[in-house]
C-alpha cells in the first residue's frame, strides 16, 4: 500500500507544501466522497466509505506535525517511544513544571490575560520545535534526536490541551 | 476529427431522468420539506400555502392522530395527547430531559429513550417524529407528483449518536429513504454560500426550538468544509419560553398547575417573547381553570435580565469552537444567523458584540436550513451534473471513547475529526485466564465516563486462556457520512478472531422499526407487499443501471472472464428484475453486489490515480 506521502503525491520530508497537500486531499475526495455515491450499489458506497476513511486518516496525520513526525520516523523504523521513553532532559522537565503552575495560578485567578500569554508562548515553543524537527528529519536525518523531539512536542500539545481546559472552565 | 456518437436503435440513453429528492429540518419548534426544481431551492407549502409545519402532533383516542397546525389549536385542552418539542426527548432517557416536571405529559421512563404514555398507547419520541415527517412526506409527493426517491434530513450538529440514530430511525419509520442526516449549520452553510458565493471562515449561529450550534466551516469554491463544531444540545427558544413562564409563575404568586394551565401559560410566555421582538413590553394575560385570571406585563428589560444567562450560555461553545478551530474572531469574514430564536434582539446584540461585526441575516432563518437540505438531498440523488455538484466535509461534534479501569474514558476518536473515521484501539486482559472482556461506549468529552454519554455496551467472549496483558484486543470505531458509529472488537493474537458489531443501545432494533412499518402500514390499509416489491424493483433498476455505466466506462480494468461473471449476475437480475417476487429481486440484488465488489472498488482506485495524474498535467501548464 501507498504511504501517506505517496498518496497524495508530496515529497517525503517534514518540510511540507501544506497547500500542495490540501489540494491533492480535495482533488481525491471530490472523486470516493461518500456524497459522490450515495445513490450507488453496496459495492460502490463501501469502497468509497473505506477510501475517504483512509483519505481523511492520511490528511489528519500528515497535516499536524506531531503526528507527521511521529508517522516519518515509523516509516524509518523508528519508535518514538511515547509510552515506553520517558526519559527527558532536566531543564525541560523544570521548564514544563514552571508553565503548570503558571497555569495554575492562571486558572484559580480566572486570569484570561494570562492564559493568553501561555497560549502565545507555548504556539512560539512548538514552532521552534517544529523548525528543529525539519532540521533533524530532513537534513540531518538524524532520526533518534528527532524521536526525542517528538516526545517533547507532544508534551506542548498536552500542556495546549490543558490551557484550553482552563479557558472552558473559565467561560462556564 | 471528432467523430459523432449514435447509439444502436432502442438503446438510446433516457434523458436525464431527475430523481424527487427533498430537504426535511425536523425542527423542534417546526418542520419543513424544501425541494429543488428547475436549479432554484424552494420550501414546499400545505394546501392552505403554509411552508411551516408545527412539529405537534395530537393523538386521538380512534387510532387517527392530527400533525401541525390541527393539533396546535388542540394543545391547550388535550395537553396529555398533544406532544409538542418531542425533539428534545430524542434517544434521550427521562433523566436527561430538563423541566420534565414542566412538561404535562405522561412519561414513561423506558431503557435507553423515554417513552410517552396516550390515548393512542405508549409511544416512542421516533413514532411521534415519524408522524411529522411522515406528513411532510406526503405533502411532498402531492406537490411534486410522485413517490421521492429520497431524503435528507437535518439534525442539530451537537446531537450525540443516539439522537441521530433516533432521527434516522424515524425517518426509516416514514417511509423515507434518508440519503443523509445533515448538520443544521451546515446545511444553511450550503445555502447561504452558494446564494452569496460566499468564500473564506464563516461561523454559523443556529438557535433553534431546543438546540443551539455554533459550527465554524471554510467556505472555497466548490467545497464547504467544516473546521469545528460545538453546542448545547439542550439550549434553545423554548427555555426562553420557560424563563418567562417561572417569571409569571411567580410574579402572579400561583399555587402547583394542573397540565391544561401550564400549557396555556407556556404557550402565552411564548407569545409574550415574541412580541418582545418588535414591542417594549409584552401582556400576558390568561384565564386560569379556577377561574382566576392572571394579568401581567413584562418588559423588555426584564426579559433581557431573566434570559441573561442564556444569551451568555451561547457564547462558551462559541469561544470553544473557535479555539477548537485554531481562529480567532478577526478570522471570521461573516456571521451567519439561523433559527428563529435569532430574532430576539438580545441575542443579535450579543452575537454583534461577540464577533465585532453585524451578524448576517440576509436568509430567512426559519428556512435556510430546509433549503440548504434541499440543496444537498440533488446533489445525493445524482441529479446534479459533474462540476456543478461541491464537496461537503463535516465533522464529528463530541469525541467518541471505551471506559478503561476505574471509570476512566479512552478518548478513541477526538471532536472534530473529519468523517467518515475510523480508528483502531488495542487493549488487554486484566487477570490470567480471562475469557472475557466487555466494553463500554461512550461519547464525551469529560475524563469520567459517569459525565459522559452511555452509548453501547457489549462484551467479547471466546478469549483463549493467557496470562494477563498477553491476549491483544484491537476494538475499531467506524463513525459514517451520518455521522453514526459503529464498533467490532476481535482478539488478535491466537488467531483466533471474535467479532462483534453494536448499535448504539438508544436506537431501535431493525426488528422493532419493521413492526412499526407493518403496524403502520396496516393502519394504512397499505399493503406491505406491493411496497417492499417496487422498492425492490427500485433497487434492482438502480444498480443495474450504474452496473451498465460502470461496465461501459471502466471494462478494461476487468479480466475477461470477470467481466462475464459480472455479466452474469446482470443477465440473472435481469430476469427476475420485472417479476412480482421481490425475494428473488433482492437475491439477485445481493448476488450482483457482490459480483461486483472488487470491480467498485478497482474503478475507485483507478478514479484516485486519475485525479493525482490530472493534477500533475495542470501542475506542469503553469
Amino acid at each position: 500500500m501507498q504511504n501517506h506521502f505517496e498518496l497524495f503525491d508530496l515529497k517525503l520530508g517534514f518540510a511540507l507544501d501544506g497547500a500542495a497537500l490540501e489540494a491533492a486531499y480535495r482533488e481525491i475526495q471530490a472523486r470516493v466522497h461518500p456524497d459522490r455515491f450515495a445513490h450507488a450499489g453496496d459495492a460502490e458506497r463501501r469502497a468509497s466509505m473505506q477510501w475517504t476513511t483512509r483519505v481523511n486518516e492520511a490528511y489528519r496525520t500528515l497535516k499536524s506535525p506531531v503526528t507527521r513526525a511521529q508517522y516519518l520516523l515509523e516509516l524509518q523504523g523508528v519508535d518514538v517511544g511515547l509510552e515506553t521513553n520517558t526519559a527527558m532532559p532536566p531543564e525541560f522537565l523544570l521548564e514544563q513544571m514552571e508553565l503548570r503552575e503558571a497555569l495554575e495560578r492562571a486558572g484559580a485567578a480566572k486570569d484570561a490575560a494570562a492564559l493568553d500569554r501561555l497560549r502565545i508562548g507555548l504556539r512560539r515553543d512548538a514552532r521552534l520545535l517544529e523548525g528543529a524537527l525539519a532540521e533533524a528529519i530532513d537534513a540531518r536525518r538524524d532520526y533518534a534526536g528527532a524521536a526525542g523531539l517528538v516526545r517533547k512536542l507532544v508534551f506542548l500539545e498536552k500542556l495546549g490541551a490543558e490551557i484550553d481546559l482552563a479557558y472552558e472552565a473559565l467561560e462556564a | 476529427m471528432a467523430l459523432l456518437q449514435i447509439s444502436e436503435p432502442g438503446m438510446s440513453p433516457a434523458p436525464h431522468a431527475r430523481r424527487l429528492a427533498v430537504g426535511i429540518d425536523l425542527g423542534t419548534t417546526n418542520s419543513l420539506v424544501a425541494t429543488v426544481r428547475s436549479g432554484v431551492a424552494s420550501v414546499l407549502p400545505d394546501q392552505q400555502g403554509r411552508a411551516l409545519l408545527p412539529s405537534i402532533v395530537r393523538y386521538l383516542g380512534d387510532g387517527r392522530s392530527e400533525v401541525g397546525y390541527a393539533a396546535q389549536a388542540h394543545q391547550t385542552e388535550d395537553p396529555k395527547n398533544t406532544i409538542v418539542s418531542v425533539k428534545r426527548f430524542m434517544g434521550r432517557g427521562l433523566k436527561d430531559v430538563a423541566h420534565v416536571e414542566n412538561a404535562p405529559y405522561d412519561f414513561v421512563d423506558a431503557p435507553g429513550m423515554l417513552q410517552l404514555r396516550t390515548c393512542a398507547g405508549v409511544k416512542s419520541p421516533v413514532e411521534v417524529s415519524a408522524e411529522i415527517l411522515r406528513t411532510l412526506r406526503t405533502r411532498a409527493e402531492l406537490s411534486l407528483g410522485g413517490e421521492l426517491a429520497g431524503a435528507v434530513i437535518t439534525v442539530p450538529a451537537y446531537f450525540d449518536d443516539a439522537q441521530r440514530q433516533a432521527t434516522k430511525d424515524a425517518g426509516r419509520l416514514a417511509g423515507l429513504n434518508v440519503l443523509r442526516l445533515l448538520n443544521e449549520p451546515t446545511a444553511a452553510a450550503i445555502a447561504y454560500g452558494l446564494e452569496n458565493a460566499a468564500e473564506g471562515i464563516y461561523a454559523v449561529y443556529d438557535l433553534g426550538g431546543g438546540t443551539f450550534d455554533i459550527s465554524i466551516l471554510k467556505l472555497s469554491k466548490g467545497v464547504f468544509e467544516v473546521v469545528a463544531t460545538a453546542g448545547d444540545a439542550a439550549l434553545g427558544g423554548d427555555d426562553f419560553d420557560q424563563r418567562v413562564f417561572c417569571w409569571v409563575v411567580e410574579a402572579a404568586k400561583l399555587p402547583p398547575l394542573g397540565a391544561r394551565d401550564m400549557r396555556k401559560l407556556l404557550v402565552k410566555s411564548r407569545e409574550a417573547k415574541e412580541y418582545l421582538t418588535y414591542h417594549g413590553e409584552a401582556p400576558v394575560s390568561a384565564r386560569l381553570s379556577s377561574g382566576d385570571w392572571v394579568d401581567l406585563s413584562l418588559s423588555t428589560e426584564k426579559f433581557c435580565e431573566i434570559t441573561q444567562n442564556l444569551v451568555q450560555k451561547t457564547l462558551g461553545p462559541t469561544r470553544k469552537a473557535l479555539r477548537d478551530a485554531g481562529l480567532a474572531v478577526e478570522d471570521v469574514k461573516g456571521v451567519v444567523m439561523v433559527g428563529g430564536a435569532t430574532r430576539m434582539p438580545q441575542i443579535q446584540r450579543a452575537v454583534g458584540e461577540f464577533f465585532r461585526r453585524a451578524p448576517l441575516n440576509n436568509l430567512d432563518p426559519d428556512k435556510v436550513v430546509a433549503l440548504g437540505a434541499a440543496m444537498q438531498a440533488d446533489v445525493l440523488a445524482g441529479n446534479k451534473p459533474a462540476g456543478e455538484d461541491w464537496l461537503l466535509l463535516d465533522v464529528i461534534p463530541l469525541s467518541l471513547g471505551l471506559e478503561t479501569m476505574g471509570g476512566l474514558v479512552e478518548r478513541i476518536v477526538p471532536r472534530n475529526s473529519t468523517i467518515p473515521v475510523a480508528r483502531a484501539q488495542e487493549f488487554t486482559t486484566y487477570k490470567d485466564g480471562q475469557s472475557a472482556m466487555s466494553f463500554h461506549v461512550v461519547q464525551g468529552e469529560r475524563e469520567l465516563v459517569s459525565d459522559c454519554r452511555s452509548l453501547a455496551k457489549f462484551e467479547l467472549r471466546g478469549i483463549p486462556p493467557m496470562t494477563a496483558g498477553a491476549a491483544r484486543i484491537r476494538v475499531a470505531f467506524q463513525v459514517d457520512a451520518d455521522g453514526l458509529l459503529s464498533v467490532s472488537a476481535q482478539e488478535k493474537t491466537t488467531g483466533v478472531e471474535a467479532s462483534v458489531r453494536v448499535k448504539p443501545s438508544y436506537g431501535l432494533a431493525d426488528a422493532d422499526i419493521e413492526r412499526m412499518l407493518r403496524e403502520s402500514y396496516e393502519h394504512a390499509r397499505d399493503d406491505m407487499h406491493a411496497r417492499a416489491l417496487a422498492e425492490q424493483r427500485v433497487e434492482a433498476e438502480r444498480l443495474l443501471a450504474a452496473t451498465r455505466v460502470a461496465l461501459a466506462a471502466d471494462a478494461a480494468l476487468l479480466a475477461p472472464e470477470e467481466r462475464a461473471s459480472i455479466e452474469r449476475a446482470v443477465a440473472a437480475l435481469d430476469a427476475v428484475g420485472g417479476g412480482s417476487d421481490h425475494r428473488a429481486i433482492k437475491l439477485a440484488t445481493d448476488a450482483l453486489n457482490r459480483a461486483t465488489e472488487e470491480f467498485a472498488a478497482r474503478r475507485m482506485d483507478a478514479s484516485v490515480r486519475r485525479a493525482l495524474a490530472g493534477r500533475n498535467i495542470a501542475n506542469l501548464d503553469v
